[in-house]
């Protein structure tokens, strides 16, 4: 699922034992894509040694976090298309 | 309010800058240098360094979790063997 810049969408709200960029404060929060940051290799098996390949979309997602509006990036095999 | 991962606090942010000392700033060296020899990148520093211990990870200065990881890794790498820096350093 490739997503563009306005789509609404939900971060994965799943446990994952390893190292990985997805804060815990927006796993099953909604949010909205702001910005398509392009494809970067996997932090999370470039955590254990390998090549990071194949390469993963980063987005930039805002949600509507209390206090304030919060942008975070996430990669694409976290996020879920909401309606 | 800020977050350390998925830990919200409202604990206040140690703002306080200080110069670097010698060691910090070879021990930034040696990083880049090994991940330069391809022995070491960025998110095994990173994991590295969640896999402290909490109450170590609190006490540790920054630099000092980095050294931490790279010990770790390349331990885990069979790179240095366990014990092996405190052996050298006749501790």
């Amino acid at each position: 699922m490739t997503f563009a810049v306005g789509d609404r969408v939900r971060v994965a709200d799943r446990a994952h034992a390893g190292h990985h960029r997805t804060p815990g404060y927006v796993k099953g929060r909604r949010g909205r894509i702001e910005r398509v940051h392009g494809s970067f290799t996997n932090p999370e098996t470039r955590a254990y040694g390998s090549d990071g390949l194949p390469e993963v979309v980063l987005y930039q997602v805002a949600f509507e976090l209390e206090p304030a509006r919060t942008y975070v990036d996430v990669f694409e095999h976290w996020l879920e298309e909401a309606r | 309010m800020h977050d350390r991962g998925a830990w919200p606090s409202d604990a206040p942010i140690d703002r306080t800058e200080h110069e670097l000392a010698d060691w910090e700033v070879l021990t930034d060296a040696l990083v880049h240098s090994l991940a330069g020899e391809g022995l070491l990148n960025v998110d095994e520093l990173r994991r590295g360094i969640e896999s402290m211990p909490p109450d170590e990870y609190e006490q540790a200065s920054y630099y000092e979790r980095w050294i931490y990881s790279m010990e770790a890794i390349l331990t885990e790498k069979g790179v240095l063997t366990t014990g092996e820096v405190d052996a050298r350093l006749g501790s």
